[in-house]
């Protein structure tokens, strides 16, 4: 990766979505909590190795899509999910796909940075040791070395990896959460409004690594920020009660979107 | 602008009129609090004041339960009247029927110069001697018989009566015939005390003996193995049962009328009064079941049944306070349910799920009433060397003596209660010493 310039990087990125090969697909998704309706029949793809932003005003019901993507509804008493939705070939909502595999595979960050309370060490090899990735210390060592370089993290903590996680920072809570979702090794990252908590600084060092993890993997992003939707994300979706209004690439999202509920949020008229 | 009226210098200055300072209840406010504040004051000052109170009371009651008066004599191992027809040989039983008390008698007589005829004076010299001196001497002859005939120094309980008159418990302005020690043993107690023959002693009778009729030979053994047995028998069974039931309640079961029904009835049962735990136990584990009386396994199991709900509702609020972030995040890598609770969730509660066991069992070590129904209330010498055999617990062994007539049953019942206090303070600061250690786990 290192041999490849930037900008060579971005074009094979860009080309390779262009291929548009969907990592997941959507259709007539339908959210209920008991018996109020969260989410009407929203069909949306998700691009492989492409970060796509979901927006709208609060209680739109993007979080609750996000949550769709990998069973975390499941835990929500009362809550039921109609429609379908698949992970490469695999219908997720499939009474024979075991949810805790589907979390190995579909891994997820948090809005509050939530580190277990044990050593940052440990808050990284959790996942892999649940999932038997590791056999060997060294294979475990490796494992945590590499997914917190992943996350940015490794020169900050490297000389206090046995110390507590909750003592880091917000920012570096956030993202030693991000290491420990990549250690599993997932081919998604859902992340609910991963900023949401943090200070400027810390925030453009995320942005700065979901750009970065694009490489690798296929990101889904709620935000309540345009700025970093537009800035992240090379697809974006709108919602709006429950609907999904539009989605488009991010370009067109935020200079001619299709749909005027679109442009009126963005220019700031409601939500 | 009336402002600007009353106050012409400011105007002539031309500075902006300062707005009029509104009153927003300023001194009410901080009035208000500073009499919160002494309102709290006082009601710790009052909790303070009645628990010195009470441990004063207590201490100074009891703190002489830990002396006793012992009398340290040569005492001659007479074979006139131990064996007199030196049949020892033959007959073993011999050695056990002696009249030992006699020996004792003499002994003490000979020393205050009692003479051999005087009836009276050796009926009050023998007042002066602890009925148990019939079991020591005994156990020294036939552990040792070449001691009879030879001359022994024996150190030997002293009377409670004496006991009591010697620590200044008896009021000697009561007329004579009114008191339990008379004048003249009076005057004998001060000749023995005065020669160092009576002095006292640590206590260590009342750690080692059981119960028994003699104050200065009773102790809280048995009620201390059998408080023991129940507490463990309590831990054993009440916390896995009460924290797997807490568990599945809060973390697995569905949320329903019928999950309702069970938690309500399980915040009743711990507001149900202890005496129809011990009614329950008589007809479930003595009647029915068919467990010996008074034994301590039924006390554990009546104690077990009490303790649960509580144990129940300390540890579900203990995992409800887990924070449900880090269930998200345990299940968000990919932990299963199961996972989730017994990597993450439990150990975070495991603070509080302690505090509520042992404030559970020191709820239990101090209940009384439902023993006295399944038969813990009973005169029990023998330590019991199995849960299954008769045993009291302390507090119910503070019930029995507060009810003795003696006056050295009243140091020992308050002894008791600083015994059973001591072992409420050790469980408590067990307590905090697994909760700091539990917080601080990494």
């Amino acid at each position: 990766m290192n041999m490849m310039s930037e900008a060579a990087v971005e074009k094979a990125l860009d080309k390779k979505m262009n291929d548009i090969s969907y990592k997941m697909i959507g259709k007539d998704v339908s959210v209920y909590y008991g018996d109020k309706r969260a989410l009407y029949d929203v069909n949306l793809n998700v691009r492989q190795n492409t970060v796509t932003a979901l927006i709208g005003p609060s209680g739109c019901g993007k979080s609750t899509f996000l949550r769709t993507l990998n069973r975390m509804n499941d835990t929500i008493e009362g809550c039921r999910v109609t429609g379908r939705i698949t992970l490469d070939t695999d219908d997720i909502y499939d009474p024979n796909i075991d949810v805790v595999e589907l979390r190995a595979r579909v891994g997820m960050v948090f809005q509050k940075p939530n580190p277990f309370p044990k050593s940052i060490y440990e808050n990284v090899a959790y996942g892999p040791r649940i999932h038997g990735l590791a056999k060997a210390k060294a294979d475990m060592d490796a494992i945590v070395e590499s997914s917190l370089q992943k996350a940015g993290l490794w020169n900050e903590v490297k000389d206090r990896l046995l110390e507590g996680g909750t003592g880091l920072s917000g920012g570096q809570q956030q993202r030693l959460c991000i290491a420990r979702a990549v250690a599993v090794s997932p081919e998604v990252i859902l992340m609910d409004e991963p900023c949401s908590a943090l200070d400027p600084i810390a925030t453009a060092k995320v942005e700065e690594l979901i750009h970065e993890l694009r490489a690798n993997f296929t990101i889904v992003i709620v935000t309540h920020s345009m700025q970093q939707a537009a800035r992240v994300s090379q697809r974006t979706a709108m919602f709006h009660l429950g609907n999904l209004v539009e989605e488009n690439d991010t370009d067109k999202m935020f200079t001619n979107p299709d749909d005027q509920r679109t442009q009126d949020y963005i220019m700031g008229r409601f939500g | 602008m009336s402002q600007v009226s009353t106050s012409p210098t400011t105007a002539a200055l031309g500075a902006a009129s300062k707005p009029e300072r509104r009153d927003i209840g300023l001194r009410g406010r901080y009035a208000a609090e500073r009499r919160f504040r002494l309102y709290g004051m006082a009601a710790i000052a009052f909790g303070l004041i009645f628990l010195f109170l009470l441990l004063f009371s207590v201490v100074s009651k009891g703190y002489t339960a830990f002396q006793q008066s012992m009398i340290t004599i040569p005492v001659e191992f007479s074979e006139q009247i131990i064996d007199k027809d030196n049949e020892r040989a033959t007959n073993p039983q011999k050695l056990v029927s002696a009249n030992y008390p006699v020996v004792a008698r003499n002994a003490l007589a000979k020393v205050l110069g009692v003479g051999e005829d005087d009836r009276a004076g050796l009926r009050a010299v023998n007042g002066m001697i602890s009925d148990s001196v019939r079991t020591q001497l005994r156990d020294l002859v036939t552990a040792n018989p070449s001691i009879i005939g030879t001359t022994q120094t024996v150190t030997f309980l002293a009377h409670g009566d004496l006991d009591s008159a010697f620590k200044g418990q008896i009021d000697l302005a009561v007329p004579e015939n009114n008191r339990k020690i008379s004048d003249k043993q009076i005057g004998w107690m001060n000749q023995l005390a005065e020669s160092g023959a009576l002095s006292k002693h640590f206590n260590t009778g009342i750690f080692l003996n059981g119960a028994s009729s003699r104050p200065e030979a009773a102790g809280v053994a048995v009620a201390a193995v059998g408080s023991l047995y129940m507490m463990l028998i309590v831990l054993v069974l009440a916390l896995p049962i009460g924290v797997a039931a807490s568990i599945y309640l809060e973390e697995f079961a569905p949320k329903n009328r019928f999950t309702d029904l069970i938690e309500v009835n399980i915040n009743n049962l711990a507001a149900v009064p202890s005496i129809v735990y011990g009614l329950l136990g008589l007809a479930v584990f003595v009647n029915f079941a068919g467990f010996p009386r008074s034994a301590s396994l039924v006390g554990g199991l009546v104690l077990t049944l009490m303790t649960l709900p509580t144990i129940i509702i300390a540890t579900r609020s203990a995992l409800k306070a887990v924070p449900p972030s880090i269930r998200s995040a345990a299940l968000g890598l990919g932990a299963s349910k199961m996972q989730t609770v017994f990597h993450h969730v439990l150990p975070l509660a495991m603070p509080g799920i302690l505090t509520g066991t042992i404030i559970g069992l020191a709820h239990a070590l101090g209940e009384t009433a439902p023993l006295l129904l399944i038969g813990m209330v009973a005169f029990v010498a023998d330590i019991p060397s199995t849960p299954l055999e008769p045993a009291t617990a302390l507090p119910v062994q503070i019930y029995m003596w507060a009810n003795e007539a003696e006056r050295a049953f009243v140091e020992r019942t308050s002894g008791a209660i600083i015994l059973l206090l001591v072992f409420l303070i050790l469980m408590n600061v067990g307590a905090i010493l697994l909760r700091r250690r539990f917080e601080r786990r990494w």
